[in-house]
């Protein structure tokens, strides 16, 4: 469709409006002050792609110069068009198609996993619907609990295809696909096969855009619980960056907001025995990664190196790409790490032994769950991390134990594990990794100490970003992606030899962790990711300490424990290993 | 169900994939688009649509199995399910529903032992329900593999389900 | 050789003109009459006028659907017209014996006139045709399908070739438009409109698509058509390429039609080799080439963007317009969606004037109808009449009316998505406007007789059960509505339904026809909804439950045979041999097995 920058008029309810062509009728509703109800609209603007199936008829108006009802969410206005969005028929033809869909949806909201943060359930409200006319058969599908990270129960699927759009537009992983069709029809996977034998990635786009709890995060929460109430385990908690820009949001804060101090004293009064900073763990992986990409460079190869501290882009690489798995840096992701050396380092410091201590994650990520899982992950049998539980969750925990979060005092990290610099702390958004690794490998390089920290060129919200960075005679040549889309166009440019880079960041979600599968829903609003985004970049900037090799603990672990960086010892605990996996 | 089990294809007759990759290499233009066209053929080599053969499809395409697989089950003509040696077609289109098609295809149903869709326990038949054959003037109308039989009256079944478990499906 | 010239054309026009031999034997090869073996009868015909040496005078034509399908296997003899009908492999000797060489007739294979009770030897002279008026179905029956040759005698091609020298693009467009010609798959837009979107539209790239889905179960005008006559079509679509600026046309046809899709791809690869399609057709600029492109079983792929989806190879799930496939279609171009009916009026309306079409027909609605008649009523087979032509001379005339002298209950018309027309309306014109005014639409052109017997709630299940299947699951109207619709008939059937059912199908169905996405849904409750209107105590008698559901046995006339009880498959009739039947109400589940074998007909049906 042509877009021409031209003004035309149109009525909504009578009112006038000038609006731009291209204007979608639910916008001009927005204009006009009419809030149409929608389901499945889905729109992440700048961010990803636009779910425009119009197949959930919830804001149907009707177009009063042909008499029909028209969908608003994609249909755009034309010039002379009248629209009525409270006529009978408009109101009559939406609820009918809620309460169609309601007819066949197990309706047990005491007990699910989305109460009060479900689009149907808050639309059923928005719509007054007080009685369900039509009674019939309903779906039956197997619930599949196969993985480790996300739950699906197709009952509860109203077919709005977010999670179809999410990881096929905007993730390219394909795993979903509407299967069958009329009553039947449900959003699945390959011959309805269990999740956990399927390419996902678990990055959790799905999950984080379906309106209902069809698709949701697996609750590791009992596991934690029952852990934190066994007195013989020694449970040690870490958070990640993306967690404290967001968690607020679940008790009343805006996004942005920064509420680290009370999360660790949430976490404290949960009963965690020792509270670390995942961000400790970024320094960590920086300075490995750094050492590994300097070392690629000096011995010709493999360049380029693509971060692996997001375990869906990880995934996504060994079933999608299996020919390039010489690529991505073997560093553990920093969960990794510190779950690594909480058994190990602070076992032995702390003199608890290893096979007593639980290591419990707080992500904003759903891959996590099951990169806890990985084989590679292990140490003599103990996996680095055993739980990791989302912001999500960890917000239903604060409530289920009564936590009045607003009033909590600001804690501290428990030291050993705990320091974090600024460059740690932007692993959470889209080009953070990069930035912080450029600030090591930099000094790495040259042996010359950074002036300015901040590589502007480096930040930003498009899908792929590039810039050159001089260190000293040698440029380096960067890459940024997020999104798995975004992702794929990259590596495909590589194999076919048409992208040159040094050093590749790339991270599964939107924006980021910030826009993890496993944070504060955004029903939507992105502009709640940029706010979480712009928090960790305040935090960056008002650090102490802002380059990662500065961080002290970093120091003091190198010269503990580890040696140096890219050490044996290093290499043993801090580094993993890939695997192709066939695609389904 | 295993993933394994998806992409063995140890089971499938190798020739007929040969033939099957032939035709994939043939097509010119937008693979995509010639997806339909593609399960078309591989059903009419292997008379059907088993899981693994619809990945081996998914594979050589290069597309996602679950995108070939939402194809094949919003089709009503793919088949998931190997199929009787027998395909024994109900019309049941308009002209033939008003003139009792209903009540041939629950008389063939009950003969057969079998479901809609579903092959008999002896192998020999697969009862669907199609929607117009063009045939109506004949109406009601049942085809069993090719051959068609017009104005078929709810008694007249037994005869002929008969003749077919006997064997002898061309005498008259 | 190429044709690329008129006077090519016209040659190979002479050449294959008037009845090349003595008698003309067309044998019908339709599905229809395939189904009974008529290839069988062709075959014999050949071999025994090989046999007798009649090949000098005697040619057999391999004809597509003679359109009296309910007489099948059908043979016309020509010069004089003479049609036997039901034939027989046995009756072929006969024929050939008696007719071809004694010149005597096998009277007992006319054509019997139910009415009238008497042979009638002509096709000409029979009622089923008189009425008939043949634009669309011109050539179908007359021309072997399979001869290029014999359709360019027809004055195939002429078209083309004329508006490839005379006409601009626009003046296609501009003739069609006057001419009156709307789209005959169902929603009747005009076709002229139509193609001057597609050509307004700037792409590098356009598409002419045809639509031969015919999805509507006990409709078969679309697969006769192509069956009979494909080059008409591929005329057609050529014409519509040129007009509206596409080179490549796509024929999109549904693969339960293996039979029609066979000749047609002899038909394009035909005019492949004769440069009637290809690149400059005609010695013009105008390069054109059509595909086949077939689907895989879904009524919804005939809606137009959801047959543009199944193109791409995907789900043919339909969306919501605009943008109208004339603006983004195939491949994102423009693209032109048109039913194969409407298409084969084209190359008439070029030969003949726009004023020759429009005049035909009535005001608004020019030109004819093809309709697939079938169901309770005599003459079973495609009719073709002018618009205007009421629905009585339809069923009553050509169609002889319901067998068995039983009453006609009402016409359903235009499948799943139409509705039924009663008695009262029996009189009105088939034509877009009148049919507007009692609430029906065209449809696509499947007419179904029903008679007294036919019970219309459940004939409504049966339509929903269709659309409920059919729907693509998209939009929770038709996707759950109709399963609900369909709850609520069972229910009422089972005699288990309220009252209050009747207010909530009603309400429901409103709520569908609004709230869908595409015309399936849009359409599905329209059976529901007429027969809810014209039979109202139908329904009502389902959900008061006082509408009998078991057989009776008439006591006066049972004879104690016991045959009924022999077969009953629940064992609920009682009665002893030479004795009185009865049957228990409460167990009956009528399956009507009783009724079929009663030797007195003793057995009433509910
Ligand atoms: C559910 C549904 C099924 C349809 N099926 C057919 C069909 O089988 N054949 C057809 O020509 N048009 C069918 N149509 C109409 C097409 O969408 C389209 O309007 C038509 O092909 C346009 O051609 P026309 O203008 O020549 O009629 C169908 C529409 C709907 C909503
Ligand atoms: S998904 Fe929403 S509507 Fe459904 S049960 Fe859960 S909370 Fe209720
Ligand atoms: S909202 Fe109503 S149904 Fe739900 S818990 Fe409260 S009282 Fe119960
Ligand atoms: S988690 Fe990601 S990869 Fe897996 S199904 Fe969801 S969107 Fe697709
Ligand atoms: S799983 Fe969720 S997002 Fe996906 S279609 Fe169903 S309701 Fe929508
Ligand atoms: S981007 Fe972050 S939140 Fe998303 S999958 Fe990767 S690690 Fe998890
Ligand atoms: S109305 Fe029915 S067929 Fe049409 S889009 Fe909706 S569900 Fe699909
Ligand atoms: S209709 Fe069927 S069930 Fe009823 S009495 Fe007759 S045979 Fe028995
Ligand atoms: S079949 Fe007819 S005549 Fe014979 S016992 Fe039954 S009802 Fe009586
Ligand atoms: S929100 Fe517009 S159709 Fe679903
Ligand atoms: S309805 Fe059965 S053949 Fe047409
Ligand atoms: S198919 Fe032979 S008359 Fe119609």
């Amino acid at each position: 469709m042509k877009l021409i920058d031209k003004k035309i008029t149109c009525y909504v309810n009578d009112i006038e409006l000038e609006v731009e062509q291209g204007t979608t009728v639910l916008d001009a509703g927005k204009k006009a002050g009419v809030d149409i109800p929608t389901l499945c609209h889905l729109d992440l603007h700048e961010l990803g792609p636009v779910n425009q199936s119009a197949n959930c008829r919830v804001c149907v108006v009707e177009d009063d110069n042909s008499g029909n009802l028209i969908p608003s969410c994609s249909q755009y206005v034309y010039d002379g068009m009248r629209i009525q969005t409270d006529s009978m028929n408009a109101v009559m033809g939406r609820r009918t198609s809620l309460e169609l869909l309601l007819s066949n949806h197990p309706r047990d909201c005491l007990t699910c996993v989305k109460n009060r943060n479900c689009e149907l359930q808050t639309l059923a409200d928005d719509l007054n619907i007080r009685e369900i006319h039509y009674k019939g058969e309903k779906m039956d599908h197997p619930v599949d609990d196969s993985s480790r990270a996300i739950i699906k129960d197709p009952n509860k699927c109203i077919m709005c295809r977010r999670c179809i759009t999410m990881c096929n537009d905007m993730q390219t992983v394909g795993v979903l696909s509407p299967l069958d069709r009329g009553f039947d029809v449900v959003a699945g996977t390959a011959f309805h096969l269990d999740l956990d034998q399927t390419s996902c990635t678990y990055c959790g786009q799905c999950v984080s855009v379906c309106p209902t709890a069809a698709l949701a995060e697996r609750s590791a929460t009992p596991n934690v619980w029952k852990a934190l109430n066994n007195p013989d385990k020694h449970v040690v908690v870490q958070v990640a960056p993306a967690v404290r820009v967001a968690i607020g949001e679940s008790f009343g804060y805006n996004p942005g907001d920064i509420s680290t101090g009370k999360l660790v004293s949430a976490l404290r009064r949960l009963g965690f025995d020792t509270v670390f900073d995942t961000i400790f763990g970024a320094d960590l992986t920086v300075v490995e990664e750094a050492k590994e990409l300097v070392d690629r460079i000096e011995s010709d190869g493999p360049l380029p190196m693509l971060t692996s501290c997001c375990p869906a882009w990880v995934q996504f690489i060994e079933q999608q790409f299996p020919d390039l798995l010489d690529v991505p840096s073997s560093c553990k992701s920093p969960q990794s790490m510190v779950g690594a050396l909480s058994k190990s380092y602070y076992a032995e410091t702390a003199g608890v032994d290893p096979e007593d201590i639980i290591m419990v994650s707080i992500m904003p990520c759903v891959a996590k769950k099951s990169e806890a899982d990985r084989e590679e992950l292990s140490e003599a049998g103990l996996a680095n991390v055993d739980y990791v539980v989302t912001t999500r969750e960890l917000a239903r925990m604060i409530k289920e134990a009564a936590i009045d979060f607003r009033t909590l005092a600001e804690g501290a990290f428990d030291s050993l594990l705990g320091e974090s610099t600024g460059a740690g702390t932007i692993f959470g958004t889209t080009g953070g990794v990069i930035e912080a690794s450029t600030r090591t490998a930099y000094e790495m390089i040259t042996g010359k100490e950074l002036g300015t920290l901040e590589f502007r060129q480096l930040r930003g919200i498009e899908g792929v970003r590039e810039a050159t960075i001089e260190t000293g005679d040698r440029k380096l040549r960067v890459g940024i992606a997020h999104e798995l889309g975004n992702a794929r166009q990259l590596l495909e440019a590589i194999q076919r030899g048409d992208a040159h880079f040094d050093a590749i960041e790339i991270m599964a979600c939107p924006g980021g962790c910030i826009g993890g599968g496993g944070q504060p829903y955004h029903h939507g609003d992105i502009s709640r990711l940029e706010r979480r985004a712009a928090a960790l970049y305040h935090i960056d900037d008002i650090s102490e300490r802002r380059k990662a090799h500065d961080n002290p603990l970093v120091k003091k672990v190198y010269e503990d424990y580890l040696e140096s960086p890219g050490s044996l010892k290093a290499k043993q605990l801090l580094h993993t290993s890939y695997s192709a996996k066939e695609r389904i | 169900m295993k993933k394994q089990d998806v992409l063995d294809t140890s089971n499938l007759d190798e020739q007929k994939l040969a033939e099957l990759d032939h035709r994939i290499e043939s097509i010119e233009g937008n693979v995509e688009e010639a997806l339909i066209d593609i399960l078309h053929q591989a059903q009419n080599l292997f008379g059907y649509l088993p899981y693994n053969l619809q990945r081996y499809v998914a594979k050589k395409l290069g597309l996602p199995s679950a995108k070939v697989n939402g194809v094949v089950t919003f089709y009503s003509l793919f088949s998931e399910r190997p199929r009787g040696k027998y395909t024994v077609s109900v019309c049941m289109g308009t002209a033939c529903f008003v003139k009792g098609a209903d009540k041939v295809l629950n008389r063939i149903l009950g003969l057969t032992g079998t479901e809609k869709n579903v092959m008999s326990e002896d192998g020999l038949f697969t009862v669907q329900d199609v929607r117009c054959i063009g045939a109506c003037g004949l109406a009601p109308v049942v085809t069993i593999n090719d051959k068609v039989y017009g104005n078929v009256k709810p008694s007249d079944v037994d005869d002929i389900i008969r003749r077919y478990k006997k064997g002898d499906e061309y005498a008259d | 050789m190429r044709i690329d010239t008129r006077e090519k054309l016209s040659e190979i026009k002479t050449a294959n003109s008037g009845h090349k031999k003595k008698v003309s034997l067309y044998v019908c090869t339709g599905t229809s009459c395939l189904s009974m073996s008529s290839d069988l009868l062709l075959e014999r015909f050949e071999i025994l006028i090989d046999e007798k040496n009649l090949d000098a005078d005697v040619e057999v034509v391999r004809t597509g659907c003679l359109r009296f399908c309910g007489q099948g296997p059908l043979v016309i003899i020509e010069p004089e017209g003479t049609t036997y009908t039901q034939i027989s492999l046995s009756d072929v000797d006969e024929i050939v014996e008696k007719h071809l060489i004694e010149d005597t007739r096998v009277e007992r294979l006319y054509y019997e006139d139910p009415k009238l009770q008497k042979k009638v030897p002509l096709a000409d002279e029979m009622d089923f045709y008189k009425k008939q008026k043949r634009i669309a179905l011109r050539n179908c029956g007359l021309i072997n399908p399979w001869r290029i040759e014999d359709y360019i005698a027809q004055d195939g091609y002429r078209a083309l070739a004329d508006v490839l020298e005379n006409y601009t693009p626009e003046d296609v467009c501009n003739t069609i438009e006057k001419s009156g010609l709307r789209g005959r798959g169902g929603g009747g837009f005009p076709t002229g409109k139509k193609w001057f979107f597609t050509l307004r539209e700037e792409s590098d790239e356009k598409y002419i698509i045809c639509n031969a889905d015919e999805g509507d179960p006990g409709a078969f005008m679309d697969r006769s058509l192509i069956e009979g006559d494909p080059h008409a079509l591929i005329e057609a679509m050529a014409i519509g390429g040129y007009a509206t600026g596409a080179t490549q046309g796509y024929i999109y046809i549904r693969a339960e039609y293996e039979v029609s899709i066979e000749p047609l791809r002899a038909a394009l690869s035909a005019a492949r080799s004769y440069g009637l399609l290809g690149s400059g057709l005609f010695q013009s600029g105008f390069d054109f080439d059509i595909e086949i492109k077939i689907g895989a079983g879904a009524f919804v792929c005939g809606e137009e963007t959801a047959l543009i989806h199944s193109m791409h190879g995907w789900r043919g799930e339909p969306r919501t317009k605009p943008p109208f496939p004339s603006q983004q279609g195939f491949r994102g171009r423009p693209s032109t969606v048109n039913n194969v009916e409407t298409f084969v009026n084209v190359p008439q309306i070029i030969l003949n004037g726009a004023e020759w079409f429009s005049s035909i027909g009535t005001e608004g609605s020019s030109g004819t109808k093809v309709f697939a008649l079938a169901g309770s009523v005599r003459n079973v087979g495609l009719v073709e009449v002018p618009m205007g032509t009421t629905f009585r001379d339809i069923v009553h005339v050509i169609g002889g009316g319901a067998p068995e002298g039983k009453a006609i209950k009402a016409v359903q018309i235009g499948g799943p998505s139409g509705g039924v027309i009663t008695e009262e309306h029996f009189d009105t014109p088939i034509d877009y406007y009148s049919l507007n005014d009692i609430g029906a639409m065209m449809g696509s052109g499947g007419m179904i007789v029903m008679d007294e017997d036919s019970d219309m709630v459940d004939i409504s299940k049966f339509y929903l059960d269709f659309t409920q299947e059919e729907s693509c699951g998209k939009c929770p109207p038709c996707r759950v509505g109709t399963k609900r619709m369909y709850e609520i008939l069972d229910r009422l059937l089972a005699m288990e339904g309220t009252p209050e059912d009747l207010e909530r199908l009603r309400t429901l169905g409103h709520n569908i026809q609004t709230a869908s996405l595409c015309g399936l849904g849009q359409s599905a409750p329209n059976p529901v909804m007429s027969t809810m209107q014209a039979f109202p105590e139908e329904y009502e008698a389902y959900a008061y439950r006082t509408k009998r559901t078991a057989y009776e046995i008439d006591l006066s006339l049972c004879i104690g045979c016991t045959k009924c009880k022999r077969v009953c498959p629940v064992d609920c009739i009682e009665g002893e041999l030479r004795g009185a039947h009865v049957i228990d109400p409460e167990s009956c589940i009528a399956c009507g097995a009783c009724h079929e074998v009663c030797p007195k007909d003793a057995i009433i049906e509910p």
